[in-house]
Formats: structure tokens, sequence, C-alpha cells
């Protein structure tokens, strides 16, 4: 699509209300789905993304695999593993990308409830990065589930509710219908409803609210479901009662950088779509989540150094795990925390994206090492996935960057969907279907990334 | 600047999510300290008497209606590595070389705990502890989220993952619906030739073990497992040689596994209560004069 629009800077992205000569008729739902290109003009600039072709050969191989595993059972694809029974899809499907994915609560909360305007121009971006990081885990549970068609049971038929899990589950659903509320504003404007929009924005303090409360709960919880191997999980990841604070804390800079690094990929790879508010607010935005990430950051190593103080821990430091999780703490923790607080000092934002990278890596390392690599460490082995496990894990993991990025390219998530015509004033009517002709003078609104 | 109506609406939408969730916090308290049913029933197991024989493990594939097992009962080459119970085998017998010329085996089942793990972590309630002193399972309700493989502390149910349409956990049930109901022993501890098992009312057996720890000095270690065993379990253990040379963790502790969990679900409640509070009112100290700026009109974001 960058391509495309490098060669192509007159096409008229769909951004807004239709502004060609045809002035109050609309763009029809095919043509906000193609971006107001042609079917034939959409696909060639779809197999000129050499990323497409990574995703299409990891589709092709793991499309199968998947149907594979809902026809042969869980065994044909991640073995018998009695006693490590929560895998790939679990401890980094779900363990991994709910932490990511607690920006949502966090942007919602700094500008709907602390009143921080200035965060606007990203908000939207952590409410969708929150909603999508929900579904896939939700997605990734599905596919680790032995009867996912029974996830409804603790709604409906079954109660459990002295169980961790009961709360994850109800939080959980919950949580992912405020998302679908929140984002729905983005989707509303696209697809031509305001009203809808209008009455989500009424009860924007209230789904904020909620978020905060099902996210500190439901973050946290995810740390208790180990509570409960005191003897499985290695004592240095293991402490009954920091071991909520421990998830909870960590998923807050791990929410944030997560935001980071999207928009640094999204106004990189698709410059084209972000406005010029976002393009250029970004530096000073990311400053700021970092700011936010690093307070986190400080806050969750002091609570790692104070769980091993609290069950007196040091001598485990001296073992091989002690080097592991030095390198965990060391690398994930301290190397961010050096990254981003000197990023932040000396403005400098390619050291704030690369902090950015390593909070997020150190968070699944973090999640991984709880329920996988450390899990019944006193087996003296560690369970290695099987290929087909792994296959599923990067296919879905795929098939969410391409939902956030169909999502990113057609929702005015990074740019303002144009309501009225009179923002159109200044600029010259031109042909909806002008493809062929050179560009003359680059239309700043519909291809600011032109250069 | 924020209508006095909005915020009370948000006040009203927190409630109805914190009165939602708030099932999971009510009753998560309500998970008191539990003694165990008075007439619960359990096995005592005298490692010392086993030989190794393995009929308890075929008598427990055919009381089951087990598969057939890869290698026949009389087959003692299986004695060469550590064996855990699996979907076809609800017990399995492992070999243990303790001191110089002297081998211990010990039977491996469900220890059916007065206060189990699977049990609390279940978030469908698909186990029960039956008044027996059984912990069985419901398999209608169960979803496979393999919560209680990850919490049993003895590494004991196991899941039939090969089956694509209905996986369900496998463990021993105490043989419940054919035997213990109605008062009689499980099939192993009836077939076994040499007395390893005794099975009785709990309460008696923890007498019966003390007892016989003093009948025999020496003999015996002075501990019976699973007396305390997070929370004591309904078959429990004598034997010859520390406890941790025949595979049990001798780190376990003595209070039930939800014990460690409650740290967290203690403040579960709280968050609820207070958080919605909390967050309004610092929402209203945040925007307050700040230029009326809360704009949930049409075109905040323009």
């Amino acid at each position: 699509m960058k391509l495309f629009m490098a060669r192509n800077p007159n096409t008229p992205m769909v951004n807004s209300l239709r502004k060609d000569n045809d002035k109050g008729r609309p763009w029809t739902l095919m043509e906000k789905i193609f971006l107001g290109l042609t079917p034939q003009q959409y696909l060639s600039q779809a197999v000129s993304n050499p990323l497409n072709w990574v995703f299409a050969v990891i589709f092709a191989v793991g499309i199968p695999v998947i149907i594979g595993r809902f026809i042969f059972g869980l065994s044909w694809a991640v073995g018998d593993p009695y006693d490590n029974a929560w895998g790939l899809f679990l401890g980094f499907g779900l363990f991994g990308m709910v932490p990511l994915s607690s920006s949502g609560f966090q942007l919602g909360t700094a500008v709907e409830v602390f009143g921080r305007h200035d965060l606007e121009p990203i908000e939207r971006l952590g409410l969708l990065n929150g909603l999508l990081g929900y579904l896939f885990a939700v997605i990734f549970l599905l596919h680790d589930l032995g009867q996912p068609w029974r996830l409804i049971y603790p709604m409906f038929v079954s109660w459990g509710p002295e169980a961790v899990l009961f709360l994850v589950a109800w939080h959980v659903a919950t949580y992912l219908s405020v998302q679908v509320a929140e984002v729905s504003t983005s989707f509303f404007e696209w697809m031509g409803w305001p009203a809808g929009r209008t009455m989500i924005k009424k009860m924007a303090l209230g789904l904020t609210v909620a978020g905060i409360i099902l996210s500190t709960l439901h973050q946290g919880a995810l740390g208790a479901l180990s509570t409960y191997a005191p003897g499985k999980v290695h004592p240095l990841w293991y402490s009954s009662a920091f071991q909520w604070l421990y998830f909870f804390v960590s998923s807050l800079p791990g929410g944030l950088c997560m935001v980071i690094v999207v928009s640094t990929i999204a106004v990189k790879t698709m410059g084209w779509r972000c406005d010029d508010t976002f393009k250029n607010s970004l530096p000073k935005l990311q400053i700021a989540l970092a700011k936010g990430a690093s307070m986190g950051l400080i806050t969750y190593l002091t609570i790692r150094l104070i769980g091993i103080a609290h069950d007196n821990k040091w001598a485990y430091l001296a073992t091989g795990w002690g080097a592991w999780w030095l390198f965990e703490i060391g690398f994930g923790v301290l190397l961010s925390l050096v990254l981003l607080t000197a990023g932040i000092r000396r403005n400098n934002i390619t050291l704030v994206r690369m902090g950015a990278w390593t909070t997020i890596l150190g968070v699944i390392l973090h999640r991984l090492n709880v329920y996988m690599i450390t899990f019944n460490w006193q087996q003296g082995h560690i369970h290695v996935p099987p290929l087909k496990e792994i296959i599923i894990a990067v296919t879905i993991y795929s098939i969410y960057i391409v939902t956030y990025r169909a999502i990113l390219y057609r929702w005015p998530i990074l740019f303002k969907w144009k309501t009225r015509y009179s923002e159109y004033a200044v600029l010259e009517p031109k042909p909806a279907a002008a493809t062929t002709a050179p560009a003359v003078l680059p239309e700043p609104e519909a291809c600011p990334s032109a250069k | 600047m924020i209508e006095r109506r909005d915020f009370l609406k948000g006040c009203l939408a927190c409630g109805v999510t914190a009165a939602t969730v708030g099932v999971a916090g009510t009753n998560a308290l309500a998970a008191g300290s539990f003694e165990g049913y008075p007439d619960s029933m359990g096995v005592l197991v005298d490692l010392t008497r086993c030989v190794g024989c393995r009929s308890c493990e075929a008598a427990c594939n055919a009381e089951q209606k087990l598969p057939e097992p890869d290698l026949p009962f009389d087959d003692m080459s299986v004695f060469k590595e550590k064996r855990r119970t699996t979907e076809k085998a609800y017990t399995v017998v492992n070999q243990y070389k303790v001191a110089d010329k002297e081998t211990l085996f010990r039977k491996i089942q469900c220890n059916h705990c007065t206060e189990p793990a699977c049990l609390s972590s279940c978030f469908v309630n698909a186990y029960t502890k039956t008044k027996e002193g059984a912990v069985i399972y419901n398999a209608k309700v169960c979803v496979g989220c393999r919560n209680c493989m990850i919490a049993c502390p003895f590494n004991i149910p196991a899941y039939s993952y090969s089956s694509a349409l209905n996986p369900l956990v496998k463990k021993c049930i105490f043989c419940y619906d054919t035997r213990v109901k109605d008062g009689k022993p499980p099939a192993c501890v009836e077939i076994c030739p040499q007395q390893v098992m005794t099975f009785g009312r709990r309460a008696d057996l923890i007498k019966l073990g003390h007892d016989r720890i003093q009948a025999n000095p020496g003999k015996y270690v002075d501990k019976l497992f699973g007396e305390k065993a997070v929370g004591g379990t309904s078959w429990m253990y004598l034997s010859s040689v520390d406890f941790d040379k025949v595979g049990f963790d001798k780190n376990m502790q003595n209070e039930p596994i939800i014990s460690n969990v409650k740290d967290f679900l203690g403040f579960v409640p709280m968050v609820l209560a207070i958080w919605p509070a909390l967050f309004s009112g610092v929402h209203l100290l945040a925007t307050k004069n700040k230029d009326g700026h809360h704009d949930h009109e049409e075109g905040d974001h323009q």
C-alpha cells in the first residue's frame, strides 16, 4: 500500500465523506472496503507487498494445521502434555497477549478519567490495541480448550465461583464487550452512523471506569492462576502474596510499550493513513507513554525484588535458574528502564522505541517463564512444544496482525474522520477514479505520506 | 463540563458491572477451612508391604473399563522408568531403589484430597468431594481448560487429548459409582495379595497408621503422609524411608492449595467496592475548572 501510494499519489483515500463533484453521496460500503480503489487496483497493491507473501506462506501451511487440530484432536497438534497442560496457546497467546493489551484501559483512563486530552490522538490506537489483543487471546484460548464449544458453560451452565478462572472468564467476557463499545465509535464513524457514536460517547466515563475495575482484577487473576501450583512454578517466579501484583503491574508498562511499538510500525509502514495531527504529535506522545511505562517498570522491579526478599529466596539466585531470572530482569526490566529513561531525558525517540521493544519482550518472557519454562522445574527438563503447536501459534498471531492492519487501513484510528464539507473548502474537487494522472500537486489531506 | 446526569449514568454503568462480576468476589470469600466429612473413607497404604506385582493396575483397568495397556500387566520392564497416570491408566506402580539393595514400590493414583485443588480451581464446578471421600468428576460440564492438571499437587489428572469431539479429564474416582458409594472397597484394594492397602474411615486409618508406627519401632518413618499434606488426603502412606526417596515432594505444604490463592481472592471485593468511587472522584477532581473541557458533544475528535 505504501508503494502504491508513492506511485499513485492522487488516489482519493476514503477518509471522510466523499469529496468529489458528487457532493452528498456518501461512499458505498464497497468503496470503503477497497479504500476507494477499484478491486483491480486493490489487488495489485496487495500482491506488490512482500509482507503479504510471507503471510500467504504462513497461512498456506498454518490454516490446514489449524483445521487438523479440530478434526484429529488436540493430541495431533500438541501431543499429550499431562504435566505441562498449558502450552504456547495459553502461555504465549493468553498470558502473553493480555498484558500487552492493557493499553485500552490505561489510555481510556488517562483521557476520560484524568482529563489528559493531549493523549487523544493515540487514545483510539490504545483502545483498538486492547480490543484486538483480548479478542485474539480468546481465539488462542478456543484453540487450546478441549471442548471450545463449551466456552459459555461458566456463564450459563455450571458455576464454579470460587475458582480464579471463573473470575477471569467473566471479566474477560465483560471487558471484551466494554472494549467493543469503546472501539465502536470508530466503526460508527466509518459506517456513517453518528447516533451510535453519540450514544457511546455519553457512556464513555462509565465504560472507562468499568474497564479499570475489570482490568485490575483479571490482569492480576492471570497471575493468581499460577498460585494454584506452588510446587511447580520455580520459587523465583512464585510468590503467593505478590504473584497477582507481578502480573498486574507488569501489564501496565507492557500495554503502554505495545502502543509505542504499534504506533511506530504504523507510522513507518502506513504513513499514508496517519493524519498530520497523529504524525506530528507522535514523538511527544510516545515520550509521554514512555514516562508512564518507566514508572510502571520501576514499580515492577521493586516488587519483584521485594517478593524475593519477602520469602527470603536470595539463595536461588546462585543457581542456573537464578542466572535465567537475572537475565529476565536484566534484559526485560533494567535494560528497558535504561533505554526508556535515557530516551526520555535526551528526547531520543529511537531509544524510547528500543526500550518499548525490550519491555514487551520482557513481559512475554516473564509469562513464558511462569507457565512454561520453569513450570515443573523439579522434573529437571523443559517441555518443548511440538512443531504443529508452534505453527498454529504463529498462524493465529499472523491472523492477528492482518486483522490489525486491515482495521488501521480503514477505520478512523490513526486519522480523524471528516464530517464537514467546510473542511474541504480549500481543496480542489478531484475525480474519484483518477489513477493514471500524474501528480501535479500532491494533495495534503489524502496522501500525506507520498514522500 | 460533565453533566451531572452523565456522571450518574456513568456510576450506574459501573455499578452494573460491579454487580455482574461481584459473584466471583463474594463467593471467593466464603471459601473457609474445611476439616473434611466426618465419615469420609480413605485408604492406608503401607509401602513396606508392596512387592510390585501390578495386580492393582490390572484390577483398576478392568473395573474402570479402560483400554488395553501397551504392555501386559505382568511385564515388569515398565519399572525401568518412572511412570505417571495417563488417560489409559488411573493407577501405576513405580519402583524406587532406596539404600543398597532395598527396593520399594509405590502405587500412584488420585489421593482424594480433603480440599482438592482440582475442585477449587475448576471454573465450572466439574469436581465434587463426596461425603464418602471420593473426588468425582462431571464429564458433562468440563470445558477442557485443564486448570485442574495445573493445580493438582500430585500431577494426577490426565486428559484424553486424542479425542477430537469429547476429550475429558481421566483420573481415579475411588471406584465411587461401582463400589465406594455402597461401602465396598475400591477394586485395587480388594485385589491386592499383600494387603498393602487398608480401606476404612479416614479418622480410623489415621489412628491405625500411628498405632502401626508405634507397634513396630524402627520399621517406619514417624510420619503418616497424607494426614496433613495439602490439607489432608483420603489416601495416606506409611514408609520405611524418607518420603522424598519414594517420589513424594518433601516440601509439600500442609495448607490446602486454595490457601495460596486467597491473597488474591481477598483483594477482589476491595477493588469492586472502592475503584468506581475512587476513579469517578479522581475524574471530577482532574477535570474540574479545565475550561469545561470534557466534550462529549459531537465533534470532539475533529
